[in-house]
C-alpha cells in the first residue's frame, strides 16, 4: 500500500505545481478587444466578424434564444456552451490573418458563421 | 429527430469509449459492474446538476467558469487514470498470472476501482450536460414533437452504446496476457489526449495564450469535428491543429505515466525478488 501512497503524493505535488504554474500564468489581456455576436434564430449576428489580426480577442456570444447552443470551431479551439438567454465570454489567441469559420453545434444546420482576422 | 440522434450520438461514444476501455480495462475484477454502474449513475446525475448551474457556473472565472470546470474534470481524471496504470504496474503481472490459474474467474486483489469510477462519471457528466442543454432546449422550443425527441436521443444513445460494446468486446479478444499491456496503453494516451484537451480550455479562458498558436493543421486531411476526428480524440486526444501548450501536455502526460509505471514497477520487483513467491 506505501507505494500507493507515496505516488499519490507525487501526483498531489504535481497538481499543485500546475496550479502555481496558473497562477504564474501571463497576465490575461485586459486590453483585449471586445467583440459582440448575438444568436438569434439559431443564426449568428453578424455573421462575418471583423477582427484585428496579431491582437487579443474577446468574443461575448449572446444568446438570445431561449434553447442553449454550443459554439464552436476546430479552427480558433473554441468549445462553449451557452444557455438560452445567456451569454458566454471567448478568449481568441492573437489570430494570424485569415478566415475561421465557427458553428452552433446544436443547430449546424442554420447557425454558422466566420471570423475574418485582417 | 435526426438533429438529436446525431448529437446524442456523438456525445455518448465519446463518453461510451471510455467505459470500454475501462471495462475491458477491468476484466474479471469482482464487483466491476456496481463500481462502473455507479460512475455512470453518478455522473449522469451530476450531468442534470451541471446543466442546471450551467449559467451560474459559466459566470465564473470572469466568464470563464465553464473552461475552469472542464479542465478541472479532465485533469482530475488524468491524475484518475496515471493513479490507475502505476497500481497496474506493480499488480499487474501477478493478477494476469492469477487469473490465468484459475481460469479468470476470481479477481485478484482490490482494484482501484474508484478511480476507474471517478474517470467515467466525469466522461458521462461532460458529454451528459451537453447532452441535457441541448435536449432541454429542444424540449422547450417544441420545435420536434415528443416522440421525435425520445426516439431520436434512443436511436443515438443505443448506437453511442452498440460503437462501444464493439470496442469493449474488440479489446476482450486479447488475450489475457496481452490485454493489461494493450489497455494500460490505451489508458496512457486516453489519459494524455485529456491532458491536452484540458489545455485547450485553459487556452480559451486565457491561460498559456503565448503557447496558442497551431504547430500544423491536418483538417484537410481528417478534420476533428468529423466522426472519426471525433472518436480519435476521444480515444488518443487527436488534434487537427495542436498548439505547442497542447503537444506539451500530451508528451508530458505519457512520460509522468511511464516514469511513475517504472518506478513502481521496479520497487515492486525489488520487493518480490526478497521475498519469497507467495
Amino acid at each position: 500500500m506505501r507505494p500507493i501512497g507515496s505516488k499519490l503524493s507525487i501526483l498531489a505535488a504535481a497538481a499543485f505545481a500546475s496550479a502555481l504554474l496558473l497562477q504564474g500564468a501571463p497576465a490575461r489581456a485586459e486590453d483585449a478587444q471586445v467583440f459582440n455576436i448575438t444568436i438569434k434564430d439559431h443564426k449568428f449576428d453578424p455573421a462575418e466578424l471583423h477582427v484585428p489580426a496579431g491582437k487579443p480577442i474577446i468574443l461575448v456570444v449572446k444568446n438570445a434564444d431561449e434553447t442553449a447552443e454550443e459554439f464552436e470551431s476546430s479552427v480558433l479551439k473554441v468549445e462553449k456552451i451557452i444557455a438560452g438567454g445567456q451569454q458566454g465570454t471567448v478568449r481568441l489567441r492573437p489570430l494570424a490573418a485569415g478566415s475561421y469559420a465557427f458553428v452552433g453545434e446544436f443547430h449546424e444546420d442554420t447557425a454558422s458563421g466566420k471570423v475574418i482576422a485582417e | 429527430m435526426l438533429a438529436t440522434l446525431v448529437i446524442v450520438f456523438r456525445e455518448v461514444i465519446e463518453a461510451g469509449l471510455i467505459v470500454g476501455i475501462v471495462l475491458a480495462a477491468t476484466k474479471g475484477v469482482a464487483r466491476r459492474g456496481f463500481w462502473v454502474s455507479l460512475g455512470i449513475g453518478a455522473g449522469a446525475l451530476g450531468a442534470c446538476v451541471v446543466a442546471l448551474f450551467a449559467s451560474q457556473i459559466a459566470a465564473l472565472f470572469q466568464g470563464s467558469g465553464q473552461e475552469i470546470f472542464n479542465a478541472s474534470v479532465l485533469l482530475a481524471a488524468v491524475i484518475m487514470l496515471a493513479w490507475h496504470n502505476s497500481w497496474m504496474a506493480s499488480h499487474g503481472q501477478d493478477m494476469a498470472r492469477q487469473m490465468q490459474a484459475v481460469g479468470g474467474a476470481v479477481a485478484a486483489g482490490q482494484r482501484p476501482m474508484t478511480a476507474l469510477a471517478i474517470v467515467i462519471g466525469v466522461a458521462v457528466l461532460r458529454e451528459g450536460s451537453e447532452i441535457v442543454l441541448f435536449l432541454y432546449g429542444i424540449a422547450n422550443s417544441g420545435s420536434e414533437s415528443a416522440l421525435a425527441m425520445v426516439a431520436g436521443g434512443m436511436l443515438g444513445i443505443l448506437g453511442g452504446a452498440l460503437l462501444s460494446a464493439l470496442m469493449y468486446f474488440g479489446l476482450v479478444a486479447i488475450p489475457m496476457r496481452r490485454l493489461f499491456a494493450v489497455t494500460t496503453w490505451l489508458i496512457t494516451l486516453l489519459a494524455a489526449g485529456m491532458a491536452s484537451q484540458a489545455v485547450v480550455f485553459l487556452q480559451q479562458a486565457g491561460y498559456f495564450q503565448s503557447f496558442a498558436e497551431p504547430l500544423w493543421d491536418t483538417s484537410a486531411i481528417l478534420p476533428e469535428d468529423s466522426i472519426p476526428g471525433r472518436l480519435l480524440r476521444s480515444l488518443i486526444g487527436y488534434s487537427d491543429s495542436p498548439t505547442a501548450a497542447q503537444l506539451a501536455a500530451y508528451l508530458l502526460t505519457i512520460a509522468v505515466i511511464i516514469t511513475l509505471m517504472r518506478m513502481v514497477g521496479r520497487r515492486r520487483g525489488a520487493a518480490t525478488g526478497s521475498l519469497a513467491k507467495t
